[in-house]
């Protein structure tokens, strides 16, 4: 497929935020209206799970389906816009060196494991753990009650699941490479749910989960 | 429960969740991976989010159904056909899958945090090798049914709604017949549980939950 890459005139220098997630780990965080957020690949094939959420409720939040239907197109790339299942654009993509990034794929869980795996793989770290952990550490300082119930389909950044015109989907090896990044601009105040993927069973990160680092400009 | 296609030209919009605990519902995502597939037909079955299978597809005379577009919303329908309202309309206002299921969930305590993604019956979308979605007219026909075993007690929440991508300029939702029956329980060599090994232990997850 063809991919378009646009690269971004931020300097990581003057970025207001920057941390770095460790392979595995997860992370929650608030992006102001306007702001940019960027997500490093640094390592290279790192899936990235990703929800948002309109900060102060969590009635609104990203829904792929709303998403992919909107643009015509299941692939995020650069002008991608993400939308609410209200309808709202919550963030647009606005650079974008990897090319192309995952919305079916969903988060693994230990229960998904159990079913595409094995029934021992069960007690392997997954992305649905990270993100209850994450709500268990910090989800009160983003909204009350903030439950599994929140946790819809997610965006898979850096992650290739391609379909084909038949209707087969697979879990393939990425496109993504050490240093590629995804970068979009908040449409309005948003919660960020991140689960660094440690996923050990499929292609998705190289059967070697790695680093990413974030960072927000002004 | 028979879904059937009476005049070929029905979507049906459907949202599933574990009767007993509505915390668990249908999962888009682990569905299609488990069975690397990006349709549904007779064979496949529909997981929910802690790994149990809430329905099977035990026939299917469509063919296709789609399972990523999701809901027509109240936007979508006043661009497509126009703005109507009940003031002017009565009961023949038009009426956009989002509110409906939202109305429908409503009743069981249920609202916009439960509202995760829905199974388009009688559509196909395909996707392209560069990922663009193509829907196509004319993929049920008259008397078309789709069959689905419940592995789980499970509430079904559905509207008839056209499907988002339907390129028809006339507000029409196709007619669509319920038909449900007792059924057993899954034999050790049905179809929707020897497809794949990721149902068999998809099967033996859910038997896990009723012991």
């Amino acid at each position: 497929m063809t991919v378009s890459l646009a690269e971004s005139s931020l300097d990581p220098a003057r970025a207001t935020f920057r941390e770095v997630v460790g392979a595995g780990e997860p992370w929650m965080g608030s992006i102001k209206q306007g702001q940019h957020f960027r997500i490093v690949d640094l390592a290279g094939n790192q899936a990235v799970d990703t929800l948002f959420y309109r900060a102060g409720t969590l009635e609104e939040r990203y829904s792929a389906q709303d998403t992919i239907r909107a643009q015509g197109n299941i692939y995020l790339s650069t002008g991608s816009q993400l939308l609410s299942n209200e309808g709202n654009t919550m963030l647009t993509i606005v650079a974008d060196t990897c090319g192309r990034h995952d919305t079916l794929g969903g988060a693994c869980s230990a229960e998904s494991n159990s079913v595409r795996y094995a029934l021992e793989k069960r007690y392997m770290h997954s992305c649905r753990d990270n993100f209850l952990i994450a709500l268990a550490r910090w989800g009160a300082k983003y909204g009350t009650g903030f439950s599994k119930r929140d946790l819809a389909s997610n965006i898979n950044f850096f992650m290739n699941v391609p379909v084909t015109p038949e209707g087969t989907l697979t879990f393939a090896d990425g496109i993504s490479s050490a240093g590629r990044y995804v970068e979009m601009r908040a449409e309005m105040d948003i919660t960020v749910l991140i689960s660094n993927c440690p996923q050990l069973n499929n292609p998705c990160n190289a059967y070697n989960p790695t680093p990413i680092e974030l960072l927000i400009w002004d | 429960m028979r879904l059937t296609d009476v005049d070929g030209a029905a979507n049906v919009s459907v949202l599933l969740y574990n009767y007993d605990d509505p915390t668990e519902r249908y999962n888009m995502p682990d569905t299609l991976k488990a069975q690397h597939t990006a349709y549904l037909t007779r064979g496949c079955v529909c997981y929910s989010d802690m790994g149990r299978i809430l329905c099977s597809i035990t026939d299917d005379t469509c063919g296709w159904h789609d399972p990523l577009c999701g809901l027509s919303n109240p936007h979508l329908v006043a661009q497509k056909y126009g703005v109507t309202t009940f003031a002017t309309k009565r009961n023949d206002y038009y009426k956009n899958a989002y509110e409906s299921v939202l109305n429908e969930l409503g009743k069981y305590g249920l609202g916009k945090r439960d509202l995760t993604s829905s199974i388009n019956f009688f559509s196909k979308v395909t996707v392209d090798e560069q990922g663009r979605m193509h829907f196509h007219s004319n993929n049920s026909h008259p008397g078309a049914y789709v069959d689905l075993r419940f592995e789980m007690n499970v509430l079904v929440v559905l509207t008839t709604c056209q499907h988002p991508l339907d390129p028809s300029p006339h507000y029409r939702p196709g007619e669509v017949r319920l038909t449900a029956w007792h059924s057993r329980p899954a034999p050790r060599n049905d179809p929707c549980r020897t497809r794949c090994p990721e149902n068999e232990r998809g099967f033996r997850n859910t038997e896990v939950w009723f012991k």
